[in-house]
């Protein structure tokens, strides 16, 4: 949890609105998300004063033109670096780091990587639409084998990069997946600011120009119950219903540990050996984040929750230490080591 | 630096030939052998005895060459005297080879008569094989012309230190120690100093400690025995007239560090310092990482773009952001630095420049980044640049950097050199009260005239305001895209950008106002030649100039610290001169800089050796200008301190 909750403030929607015009496409899955984002910030009890969102290039980075906060809209990719020198200036500051596949991922992949690593007590929502808006249509890293775009023609080759997977192999304490328009992001986002250190947020986002409907095999209605395994702390990991051909779960299979789908007969999802999810158990959030979409339903939620001191608290701390005592005299300073004085013309050497 | 105008030569000048003036020493040897930690300690003991000297650390840029190889070799050279030093020297007096490879490299510099100390115990068939020697020099006559001392120091120091019962090599590192005691007592030096030093150094190891006192005085005994017969021979160097104070040896990177410190608590703000390992910048890094009680906060990033990026965070945030690189780290930094002048926050940036294009030559000296600092951006990205011209000079160039970057909310950019970030110098601590502060200021409330929010609102000097997060009131939204010049929102209108372009361009221009016209630091403010300097080639033009002016020739010496923007008076005062010579380490940067400007026929005088100018080679281009014809390219291998590749091809 960020400090600056301590001290709530009451604020409503209308309160987080800008007066600049939005300039997304009509009907980007954006809309959703900043919608959800200015719904949630006053349950927060956010500061708009000291509140920041912080981000790179791309369609998701103009975020925080639209946010009646502080805002930095950066360089392409460097989003986490800017928020990393803001947190170590000022670790009261309430940061949202808004970023995309194309800037997360590709050219930003390195800092992204880093801030994980490091830990430092910001919340970063990656909208993942597989593809490169602001550019116009060119596949990126999270696109999906074969995608035709303007620069792969014959389709694309490339294999796509999960940024959940990307983000726990990078030391990530917090991996939550949600969708632009799931009537859950609002709770994903309260916990990924509830947790204290660098929370993930992959959002899927739709991109109605350039990749329009491309998460509709898990979002769509009709298709979301059987398709969308929503993780919950200490709760079976249950999915489907009696209407879309039956509940289901997700058990391990100890043979070849791995996760596999079991029918859920009656209700008795532990007769099935359903697996309670442990939002601390980071095996269990890696196999999460690698399930095959197809066999297996898209995990959305909040996959991995587990806490450590965060970069700035650490940093900050080790450093005001080594103050504790010290004089920082600095005429003191400059004449440090070995000195000799000079008077009239004669060296003196003292 | 002491700053007596006129002064005398390298072993010229003084009584008799055993109370010389100056006198120039390198230490040469391999990686392994620490000669730069010889050479700073014969530094230090130099400085105590009252001399003015300046030094030149040369080193491979491979940690641990192999052993023995003309590529290993690691040079220290110090230029000391009774008089006003600016220089590391043209040609060594003494050279002490601890190894063929050493002697190969360096004795081509070596003044004639010059005097050589030789390791005899390192010319080896093997070493000499490696040196690729097919006849040991040391016997075979080829060093005639000059003085030759070889003995065997590696198996004297074994025998000073056998009591300790070290094993053979680490005994054999106590080589240096032993060099030391002998270069001390040539020079009639304290060894105090350096046992009090070696005590602190191996206090957790005492044996260490008096094993390399040991061998520390036997060097030193060995000077005082021979001294009888044979060319060792003791000098007396008087101790240097500088003002009157209390003085201390510096380097370029600690002075930045020192200036970095004051500049920030001038400015009344913490400090953040965002930087990502290079040679030669990295010693910035370290210094600061141990300031924190100075209100100090460093971070080491993951590359040099964030590095910068962390910085601007720490600067939009409120605290003073600075970033240090070299050449290619520079480059990647950029784009960045487009976003500090497009956002309008305060941040230095220091290049310590080295010798490129690309990797380059990483521990060796060059200018070749001034392009890259003024221009090297993408879009009309005008920037403040300031160089300085010595190591004691970074201390006032650091805080004049902070002070133009908080008072015009702008980047700045340092340019030193590895010359000057490595190299020390006597230093005359200043009071740092004598320092006008410069604090800064942020935006407390609403600034428009009709109560609305101008982040973009501009002062008297084409400042905009410094808003903090954290402020209740002022959020507003700041970016690379351009912004209408009141509300900062986003407006690429082209009214917008004309109006910002011009005033991004009017604040940074505006910045010539604010600084001191162009002096002449020696001669007329008109006459037949002005030779003009900027960074890092102040030492030998001024000594060069000194010296024609001592012959009665017309030349003047101008070196400009305020690179962009030139300061106001600059173009009238060059236009007083027949002609400009510029000096530079690089193809002639500041040349077409100046030629742009004025519209002047500056000529250039270009060096890329990876070395700096000797005085000589100046001297000799004054010579040109004023007999005819001026300008041109200094010979590499004329180069009296020669690069490994000239000797090694």
């Amino acid at each position: 949890m960020n400090e600056m909750t301590k001290i709530a403030v009451q604020t409503t929607l209308k309160d987080w609105e800008t007066d600049q015009e939005v300039r997304w496409c009509p009907g980007c899955g954006d809309y959703a998300i900043l919608k959800a984002v200015q719904r949630t910030l006053p349950e927060l009890g956010a500061d708009p004063a000291n509140t920041v969102f912080v981000s790179g290039i791309g369609c998701s980075s103009r975020f925080p033109y639209y946010i009646e906060s502080y805002g930095f809209h950066t360089i392409h990719g460097r989003a986490p670096a800017f928020a990393t020198g803001i947190k170590l200036a000022n670790p009261d500051l309430d940061v949202w780091l808004v970023t995309g596949d194309g800037d997360g991922m590709s050219i930003g992949g390195n800092h992204t990587m880093h801030i994980l690593r490091r830990n430092v007590n910001v919340q970063i929502l990656l909208f993942n639409n597989e593809i490169y808006g602001l550019t116009k249509g060119q596949f990126s890293p999270t696109s999906r084998e074969g995608t035709n775009s303007p620069t792969s023609p014959l389709g694309s080759v490339d294999r796509p990069a999960s940024p959940c997977a990307f983000a726990l192999g990078s030391g990530a304490r917090f991996i939550a997946r949600a969708y632009d328009v799931s009537k859950n992001l609002g709770g994903v986002l309260k916990a990924a600011h509830r947790h204290r250190g660098a929370s993930f947020v992959e959002i899927f986002q739709n991109c109605i120009v350039y990749n329009k409907d491309r998460f509709d095999d898990f979002v769509a209605k009709g298709v979301a119950d059987q398709n969308q395994l929503w993780v919950e702390d200490g709760q079976p990991m249950l999915f489907g219903s009696e209407k879309s051909g039956g509940i289901k779960g997700i058990a391990l299979d100890i043979e070849t540990l791995s996760l596999k789908v079991v029918d859920v007969a009656d209700g008795d999802w532990q007769a099935a050996g359903v697996i309670v999810h442990n939002a601390k158990n980071r095996a269990i959030a890696h196999m999460l984040v690698e399930m095959p979409f197809g066999p297996f339903p898209m995990a959305l939620g909040v996959i991995y929750d587990d806490p450590r001191p965060t970069y700035e608290d650490t940093l900050l701390g080790q450093d005001a230490k080594s103050r504790e005592g010290k004089d920082a005299n600095l005429a003191k300073l400059l004449a440090k080591g070995q000195t000799w004085t000079v008077s009239g013309t004669a060296a003196d050497p003292v | 630096m002491a700053t007596v105008v006129d002064g005398p030569d390298a072993l010229t000048g003084g009584k008799d030939e055993l109370t010389p003036e100056a006198v120039v020493v390198r230490f040469a040897g391999d990686s392994g052998d620490g000669m730069q930690l010889t050479g700073g300690q014969f530094t230090l003991s130099t400085a105590l005895a009252g001399n003015d000297l300046a030094t030149f650390p040369d080193f491979p840029a491979e940690i641990r060459a192999p052993q023995g190889t003309l590529f290993g070799v690691s040079a220290f050279q110090i230029n000391f005297g009774s008089t006003a030093i600016d220089t590391a020297g043209d040609q060594p007096d003494v050279l002490v080879a601890m190894n063929p490879a050493a002697l190969k490299t360096n004795v081509g510099a070596l003044k004639a008569g010059g005097l050589i100390i030789a390791d005899s115990g390192e010319f080896n068939k093997r070493n000499l094989e490696k040196a690729k020697y097919d006849v040991n020099p040391l016997e075979d006559g080829s060093l005639e012309k000059w003085q030759l001392l070889a003995f065997d120091i590696s198996a004297m120091t074994l025998q000073a230190v056998k009591p300790f019962g070290l094993g053979n090599k680490e005994a054999l590192r106590c080589k240096n120690m032993w060099t030391l005691g002998l270069a001390l007592w040539m020079f009639d030096r304290d060894r105090q100093p350096l046992i009090d030093w070696l005590n602190a150094k191996f206090k957790k190891m005492p044996v260490l400690a008096e094993a390399n006192i040991a061998a520390l005085n036997a060097g030193h005994a060995y000077g005082e025995t021979a001294e009888l017969s044979g060319p060792l021979k003791q000098y007396h160097i008087a101790p240097a007239e500088s003002e009157p104070g209390l003085y201390r040896t510096v380097t370029g990177a600690e002075a930045i560090s020192l200036g970095l410190v004051a500049g920030a608590q001038l400015a009344e703000l913490p400090m953040f310092f965002g930087g990502y390992p290079i040679t030669p910048a990295s010693a910035i890094l370290h210094n600061l990482a141990r300031l924190k009680e100075f209100g100090v906060t460093t971070f080491q990033a993951e590359d040099e773009i964030a590095a910068i990026a962390s910085a601007i965070g720490a600067s939009y945030a409120g605290q003073l952001g600075v970033t240090s690189s070299s050449g290619p780290g520079i480059a990647l930094k950029g784009e960045a630095m487009g976003l500090a002048i497009m956002t309008e926050l305060p941040l230095v940036i220091i290049n310590s420049q080295r010798g490129g294009p690309s990797t380059g030559l990483p521990t060796k000296t060059e200018q070749s980044d001034l392009y890259q600092a003024v221009y090297g951006r993408n879009g009309d990205a005008p920037m403040p640049v300031i160089a300085s011209r010595s190591a004691a000079d970074c201390f006032e160039v650091a805080i004049e950097a902070c002070r133009i970057a908080v008072q015009y909310m702008t980047p700045v950019m340092i340019l030193t050199d590895g010359y000057i970030a490595n190299a020390a110098e006597p230093w005359k601590v200043p009071d740092p009260a004598s320092f006008t502060p410069f604090p800064a200021k942020f935006l407390a409330e609403k600034n428009g005239p009709d109560g609305e929010l101008l982040p973009f609102a501009r002062d008297e000097k084409g400042a905009r305001p410094w808003i903090k997060p954290g402020t209740p009131g002022l959020m507003h939204r700041i970016g690379g895209i351009e912004k209408n010049p009141g509300t900062g929102n986003i407006d690429y209108s082209p009214a917008s950008h004309q109006t910002m372009t011009d005033a991004r361009r009017d604040k940074v221009d505006g910045i010539a106002a604010n600084i001191p016209p162009q002096d002449v630091i020696l001669g007329e403010t008109s006459g037949k030649l002005a030779v003009v300097g900027w960074g890092s080639t102040y030492g030998p033009i001024h000594q060069a100039v000194r010296r024609a002016r001592r012959k009665g020739q017309d030349v003047s010496q101008i070196h400009v610290r305020h690179v962009w923007p030139l300061p106001t008076n600059l173009g009238e005062l060059l236009k007083g001169y027949d002609k400009v010579l510029v000096p530079e380490m690089n193809t002639g940067q500041f040349k077409t800089v100046l030629r742009d400007q004025y519209l002047i026929d500056a000529k250039p005088l270009n060096k890329t050796s990876g070395q700096p100018f000797t005085i000589a080679e100046i001297e000799a281009a004054i010579d040109d200008a004023l007999g005819g014809h001026a300008g041109g390219e200094v010979d590499a291998d004329k180069t009296q301190l020669p690069s490994i590749k000239s000797v090694n091809p």
